[in-house]
């Protein structure tokens, strides 16, 4: 029997004194897809960033379990021990630090957390070199320090390889497609179905169906105005693809 | 809710771990200056006349200097009657033969800084000369350096043993009349170390000197004169720690380098005087004096600084560039936490043909601290052909300490280059949470933003310092989870 990764009940929350998600419910299983879709100003950034941990969002109201452990009590670095990625729809740049180092101090705070040996400087390697190639990263990717003078492109390509070395059990995609063009979605698009297995889940939060063409959702919801208004199959995506969200809404003013 | 803000602030919280006092019997002068204080301080150390005479001079001259009030820092005026000008750890009869000879508190004190003196405990490869407030208490591995014909003592017993290297060489490269804290320094310095490397001779392990402020209310003024002879090869490394006390002390050093054709000189300092506290009170002012003559053709002088400490820091390590061919790097990196202020840099002068030089400075503030570079790059008529690379970044954490530069370029020829580039950063909570969002601590994030920073400095530091450096930049810059 396949156990849930995430719960998200009723969860109410703001930054600085306004609402932003009024009621969210989410459950992820394993081996699942979720993709979630709405306008600008829905709250989907503020969704990623609450289940990452970034501090000044109040939780008002609701809970969100991770493995049954209560998400909100952890924090950011401890969720990322336990399997939680965040890829950012902005990548920070941190400027000296080289990426290799970065991604090896990352890698090693997990396996120390999960009893392993750190891995040294060859052994990380050996690890690493095969996963560039999905996401065609150039040689001297490594020794650049994180971020510092990327391409949009390349940042985002270097949030999924993250991903892929960090291998985590719920992997949160905050619109990773925008600002892509066509072979570098496919490319990330690739990554990210390497990755997918029956003992994790991804959530995808985009604004455009594009992406949805090559990561195939098991669930889309529709997040609008700080709720899930809508969830169906991937044929919802096209849908709104087609029609837009103005349907959407439409259809929940008349019920409301 | 903490802003992230704060949270980084509550790792620039630092605990300084060299702040204990030694309760030792010491032999001091009253308090004050005048003539007869100089006349005592060179009747304590025998000195012969041509220093005592040089000593005068200096002290008349500094009579007539001011202060320098360019620095970008501030502090109460400095009441110069009521320092210490010599204070010495007592000795039994003319002063220790050996090192069993020296007093065993003192031996526990260097052991307890990671310094250890005796024989056994020795730090392999580097050969230590250990100053506690005024004088040289003992320098360790002498008889392998005599082996090689290199000189490595105390001042005081350079004096003695060598007068005429002294002679020759002591204010040639920072005369007594410089300024202010040099003059001063002239006048009434008590000891230091002294390095001789003959020609030819690549020097077979670090030199280093180890300063140690102890008594209360004391000056500390050494000098340190380092003379390279021909195709010799030396590296140096100088560092430095006080007790914790509320009021402030004045160290005023002069360091000078000679380093003649074909000579390297590498000086390498970690200074970690005691930084005063979080609300600024006490600590040291630290007014040094440094320059390096590149006397000799293809000589080279390279500077390399870590300064953590001090709650003053007004320094400015050069290098002139005589010789043809001659070359002068500074590396350096300033942290200036809580209240500390450094206004720090360095002088390139090329006066030579074809001379060249390198300026990294990398400028660290947190919480109030003020961090000024200051550099002079001068490149005079006949040095054709010269060039200059600077490069001044700045890294600030939080948003209540200051970064400035002041850069001061003077060319007088045309076949010259001069280039200069300055960057200014700040630690962001963005940075933060996107490393904590990788699994990395908020302290080990700020580690290695901070090492990363500073990572083209540090590799220039010997390697077992490198490792200290990195760790003192950790500490300096940690403290409790705000």
């Amino acid at each position: 029997m396949k156990q849930p990764i995430l719960e998200i009940t009723n969860l109410h929350a703001g930054v600085e004194g306004k609402q932003i998600l009024k009621g969210v419910n989410l459950r992820i299983t394993e081996g699942e897809v979720h993709a979630i879709m709405g306008p600008n100003g829905s709250g989907k950034s503020t969704l990623a960033a609450i289940l990452a941990g970034r501090e000044g969002y109040s939780i008002t109201e609701g809970q969100i379990h991770y493995y049954g452990k209560d998400l909100l009590e952890m924090s950011p670095e401890a969720r990322a021990r336990e399997g939680v990625f965040l890829a950012f729809q902005y990548p920070v740049e941190i400027p000296g630090v080289n990426t290799t180092y970065f991604l090896k101090a990352a890698v090693n705070e997990v396996r120390k957390h999960n009893g392993l040996s750190e891995y040294d400087a060859m052994e990380f390697l050996n690890l690493v070199k095969e996963k560039m190639k999905i996401l065609h990263l150039p040689e001297d990717f490594l020794k650049r320090p994180v971020n510092a003078g990327f391409s949009g492109g390349e940042k985002k390509r270097n949030e999924i390889f993250q991903m892929v070395v960090l291998d985590p059990k719920l992997a949160i995609l905050d619109e990773t497609d925008s600002g892509l063009d066509i072979d570098a979605l496919k490319v990330v698009s690739a990554g990210v179905n390497k990755l997918k297995r029956q003992d994790n889940a991804q959530l995808v939060i985009t604004h455009y169906q594009r992406l949805l063409d090559y990561i195939i959702p098991d669930f889309v919801h529709v997040l609008f105005n700080g709720e899930i208004v809508r969830t169906g199959g991937k044929e919802l995506a096209l849908e709104l693809e087609e029609r837009g969200y103005d349907w959407i809404l439409k259809e929940e003013l008349q019920t409301a | 809710m903490t802003t992230a803000t704060e949270t980084i602030e509550g790792f620039v919280k630092s605990e300084y771990k060299y702040g204990f006092f030694t309760d030792i019997e010491s032999d001091s002068a009253p308090p004050g200056l005048n003539e007869d204080i100089v006349q005592f301080i060179s009747t304590k150390k025998n000195e012969p006349e041509f220093l005592l005479e040089w000593r005068l001079k200096a002290y008349r001259h500094w009579l007539k200097m001011e202060e320098p009030k360019w620095p970008k820092v501030s502090y109460p005026k400095i009441d110069f009657q009521k320092i210490v000008y010599y204070s010495a750890p007592k000795r039994k009869g003319d002063g220790p033969k050996s090192l069993d000879e020296v007093d065993p508190k003192l031996l526990e004190t260097y052991e307890k800084l990671g310094i250890p003196l005796r024989e056994r405990g020795r730090l392999a490869g580097v050969a230590v000369d250990a100053v506690f407030d005024s004088v040289s208490v003992a320098t360790t591995f002498k008889g392998t350096l005599a082996a090689k014909g290199v000189i490595f003592c105390s001042f005081s017993e350079a004096v003695h043993e060598h007068p005429d290297l002294i002679k020759k060489y002591l204010g040639s490269v920072v005369p007594y009349t410089d300024n202010f804290y040099a003059a001063l320094n002239s006048a009434v310095f008590s000891d230091g170390s002294f390095c001789f490397i003959p020609k030819g001779v690549r020097c077979p392990m670090e030199l280093s000197t180890y300063f140690r402020i102890n008594a209360a209310n004391t000056g500390q003024f050494e000098r340190t004169l380092i003379v390279a002879e021909e195709s010799s090869h030396v590296s140096y490394l100088e560092g430095c720690t006080a007790p914790m006390r509320d009021e402030n002390q004045l160290h005023a050093a002069v360091v000078e380098l000679v380093a003649l054709d074909n000579a390297e000189i590498k000086y390498s300092t970690v200074q970690n005087w005691y930084p005063g506290d979080e609300e600024g009170r006490g600590g040291i002012y630290n007014f040094v004096t440094k320059r390096g003559l590149c006397k000799g053709r293809k000589s080279k002088i390279s500077w390399t600084q870590v300064e953590t400490g001090s709650a003053i820091t007004w320094k400015y390590p050069s290098v002139v560039l005589q010789g043809e061919n001659s070359t002068g790097e500074f590396y350096s990196v300033a942290v200036t936490n809580n209240y500390q202020q450094a206004d720090t840099g360095t002088k390139m002068v090329h006066v030579g043909k074809n001379t060249r030089s390198t300026i990294i400075s990398k400028g660290i503030s947190a919480k109030h601290g003020q961090n000024s570079y200051r550099g002079l790059v001068k490149i005079q008529k006949g040095a054709t052909g010269s060039r200059n690379f600077s490069q001044c970044d700045s890294l600030l954490i939080g948003n209540k300490c200051g970064a400035h530069t002041f850069p001061y370029i003077e060319v007088k020829n045309t076949s010259s280059s001069v280039e200069h580039e300055a960057t200014t950063s700040k630690i962001g909570e963005d940075q933060i949470f996107y490393c904590n969002s990788r699994g990395i601590e908020t302290q080990d994030a700020v580690n290695m933003i901070v090492n990363g920073f500073c990572k083209e400095v540090f590799k220039e530091l010997p390697m077992e310092f490198a490792v200290e450096a990195q760790k003192l930049l950790g500490v300096s810059l940690e403290g409790s989870v705000g």
